[in-house]
């Protein structure tokens, strides 16, 4: 598992934040977001390849449902909740974030009030304590507040902070898990983390022992079997008799 | 105004588990069958092998009146309500829920059918649990076992037999009730880590075996073998390997040109002639228009809480608290499937490679379930299948529990994580689950579904005989665990009986008609030409996954209306 990891450390690797991708107005916009968790290895920070914004065909990325602000906040606390480090990349570099803020317009839809109320909480919150907004504290400071909320201490939230801190970790599991055509677990970090194998529409005998085997990276709608296109592809959908 | 429809022989309102079983033995009687359901048709190229969307999102290409119908529950008449599910744990197509069920397809213990009296002999009748209304089925196992066999076979499923003619074979479950035969196809193999399972199983003593699995381990009725490949936890198959009702019985019912699918229908009312007390046929609702389904037959084949639902939602004048309730005994004797609480998981030092199978592809043991063993010195009656399978995805891998051992966020986290994501298992525990006076469904006074009818109410919670087998299976599995190498163990708590993808009762099954709302044969004690089909007939939930039984149930209701036709049709 520690040489797949290690592979993984060494792929293209955005260390630019999720929403860092929109051109020059998105960066100036969002410039206080730290860039640097104070935990990153700088191993893996030399290895990182920052994209370009100079390539022929331009990113376009909107906030589909967060503010601007919003989104700084969230980033930050994704960055906190797995970090980037020595164990390789967190989910700020899945781009969790991003996940989150394009499934809060569709199927995470009924927790969009629960982030507009709780990331302004978590901003009031870390003011009152640390002194700043909660981007732009340092990873520690940004850990106490986590610390606290996950604790159900910190106040000013809806329903309370652990339920928040809760709903935050499971968005942002999901956004670095998930599978990359959902926008989260770019580069396929997240998989390379915990060792998953990929997947494989066949698995064999073998490929059930103990070792498990290579690992493969690709998307469940990197077969066309699965997408529009499928019926073209495949030449109908076998095993289906209406 | 309805829209009426040409009469039919049957009407069968839902076509998933156990209306997909039924249609086949109907149709190739020669009677006509419209099959009423509230999905669509879904074909492989709908099952992805995409996590988010099978577990965490509740199929969003299903038709979602499932997810508009969450039942409420409280735990008792006097708490407070438990936060609704976020999701519905069945969902609607052709097949229904056996599109992405586990396919576990297991036969009921012989005792499962006599729990009131096989207790009351053995250990004394003060044994049977305060406040339960538990009675022995109509009848035991072996006027059940033709029709087990029946769906095995028509169905397809994959298991090593125990028990054939009497004749016990160490290699399946040496505590089944005897069978005709073994089963059509051999079990799903086993992994490296379920065969380590086993091995500290027989170090033990106990009787490990595969399980059966409505999943072909071989290519069968033209279809294909089982890929392995992970994603059946509330996935359909790429394949068609795994037999929902929607590639078994249900394309060969059509085949006889005798049954017709109407897709996108929902049903609203079972119709009812107020000088007969019959039923005359169904309503439905499909594309913003009403129709009226007449049929000499009415069977309600819908999940438990839809069959108690539009029983209840049917008033007429002959039926004022609803369809076949004059008796008071709709929604009585219900159960949520005591198999989620009391959970069991172990973190072992080396991974497991979990990441490919499928829930169905594992290792039982029997020792402890239903009245296997000596229940003289323990404080309760039934007992717990103790199942351990294969199956993990990344977010659930990620999501898992940290023994204590490291915090839930961080870099500490995440190097537990990535060292421990693939070393953990979750077993699975289905445990004997009774009825009680005061546990029961009802319409919710409050909640309604998008079309403005009630949603069903759980009024539901375990009791003693729930929480001290619970604690003792607890006990059994974490020591088999251990034994197989395990360094943690982590017992959960019991839970309540929330919605469940196994739900009983509602509509049990037996000869008093005081105290039961259908026969010996599944029909209504009060219209006969109304049958119910489904495990709201049943009246104890067993150790073990309720659809293979179900199913057979159905194919025996089927079977006795063919053979009775012209008396329950009244013609």
């Amino acid at each position: 598992m520690t040489g797949e990891t290690d592979d993984s450390a060494s792929r293209n690797i955005s260390r630019r934040g999720v929403f860092k991708k929109v051109g020059a107005v998105g960066v100036a916009a969002i410039a206080g977001t730290p860039l640097a968790p104070a935990a990153s290895s700088a191993t893996a920070q030399e290895r990182a390849t920052p994209e370009r914004a100079t390539t022929a065909t331009p990113q376009r990325e909107a906030l589909e449902t967060l503010t601007a602000a919003e989104a700084d906040i969230l980033e930050a606390i994704v960055a906190r909740l797995i970090p980037f480090d020595e164990n390789g990349p967190g989910a700020a570099e899945a781009r969790a974030a991003y996940y989150i803020d394009r499934a809060l317009t569709g199927p995470l839809r009924s927790s969009r009030e629960s982030y507009a109320a709780n990331l302004a909480a978590t901003d009031v919150y870390a003011g009152s304590t640390k002194g700043a907004g909660f981007a732009q504290l340092a990873a520690a400071d940004q850990d106490a507040v986590l610390s606290e909320m996950e604790k159900n201490v910190a106040t000013g939230f809806s329903p309370n902070a652990a339920a928040f801190f809760n709903l935050v970790r499971a968005h942002t599991i999901q956004g670095t898990f998930c599978d990359p055509y959902y926008g989260g677990n770019a580069n396929f970090v997240g998989w390379d983390l915990v060792g998953y194998p990929g997947i494989r529409m066949a698995v064999g005998e073998d490929e059930q022992r103990l070792k498990a085997p290579q690992p493969v990276r690709k998307s469940a709608y990197d077969d066309a079997m699965f997408t529009m296109k499928g019926g073209n592809a495949r030449g109908g959908d076998h095993g289906h008799r209406p | 105004m309805a829209i009426d429809l040409k009469k039919t022989d049957v009407v069968i309102v839902g076509l998933g588990a156990v209306g997909g079983a039924a249609a086949l033995p109907l149709a190739r009687a020669g009677l006509n069958v419209v099959g009423i359901e509230a999905g669509s048709w879904l074909s492989p190229r709908d099952f992805a092998p995409d996590e988010l969307r099978n577990n965490f999102r509740g199929w969003p290409q299903s038709a979602q009146k499932a997810n508009g119908e969450i039942p409420t529950h409280r735990p008792n008449a006097s708490a407070p309500y438990s936060p609704r599910l976020p999701i519905h744990p069945m969902m609607n197509a052709v097949g229904g829920t056996s599109l992405h069920y586990w396919a576990q397809s297991w036969r009921l213990n012989p005792w499962d059918f006599k729990v009131a009296s096989e207790t009351t002999r053995r250990y004394g009748v003060s044994r049977i649990p305060k406040g339960s209304t538990v009675e022995d089925w109509p009848f035991g196992l072996e006027e059940l076992e033709p029709y087990y066999d029946k769906v095995e076979y028509e169905v397809g499923i994959s298991g090593q037999a125990g028990n054939v003619g009497g004749v016990i074979d160490q290699r399946g479950n040496i505590f089944e009730g005897q069978r005709k035969r073994g089963y059509p196809m051999p079990p799903l193999r086993g992994t490296e880590f379920t065969e380590q399972m086993a091995a500290a199983a027989r170090r033990l003593g106990w009787h490990p075996f595969p399980g059966p699995a409505a999943v072909n381990s071989e290519a069968y009725d033209d279809r294909a073998g089982c890929q392995y490949h992970g994603f059946c936890n509330r996935g359909g198959c790429h394949v068609s390997a795994k037999n929902s009702t929607a590639v078994s019985t249900i394309p060969k019912a059509l085949a006889t040109k005798r049954l017709e699918v109407v897709t996108q229908a929902i049903a609203t009312s079972v119709m009812v002639d107020e000088k007969s007390g019959r039923v005359t046929g169904v309503v439905y609702v499909k594309a913003g228009r009403e129709y009226f389904q007449p049929a000499d037959v009415v069977l309600l084949a819908s999940y438990t809480y839809e069959n108690v639902r539009l029983l209840l939602l049917s008033k007429s004048r002959p039926f004022p608290n609803g369809l076949s309730n004059n008796g008071g005994q709709v929604g009585r004797h219900y159960m949520s499937h005591f198999h989620l609480g009391n959970p069991v998981s172990a973190l072992f030092p080396h991974n497991l490679n979990n990441w490919y199978g499928l829930p169905a592809q594992g290792v039982a043991v029997d020792n402890w379930a239903d009245d296997n063993f000596d229940h003289s010195g323990v404080d309760f009656i039934g007992g717990g299948n103790l199942w351990v399978y294969s199956d993990r995805r990344p977010i659930a891998a990620a999501s898992m529990s940290t023994y204590g051992k490291a915090p839930l966020r961080g870099s500490r986290w995440k190097s537990f994580i990535k060292e421990n994501a693939d070393r953990y298992n979750v077993a699975y525990l289905q445990k004997t689950t009774l009825p009680y006076e005061d546990n029961y469904l009802d319409l919710d006074p409050v909640v309604k579904d998008p079309m403005g009818f009630p949603v069903i109410r759980i009024t539901a919670d375990y009791k003693d005989n729930e929480k001290q087998m619970g604690a003792f299976i607890q006990d059994k599995m974490a020591q088999w665990f251990m034994e197989a190498g395990a360094i943690a163990v982590e017992k959960g708590p019991i839970g309540t009986q929330l919605p469940s993808t196994h739900a009983y009762g509602g509509t049990r099954m037996g000869d008093n008609r005081e105290t039961n709302v259908v026969n010996r044969f599944g029909l209504s004690h009060e219209v006969p030409n109304l049958g119910i089909l489904g495990a709201s007939v049943m009246g104890t939930s067993g150790a073990h996954n309720p659809t293979l039984t179900a199913q057979a149930l159905a194919w025996r209701t089927a079977e006795h209306l063919t053979a009775n036709w012209k008396t329950i049709a009244n013609q």
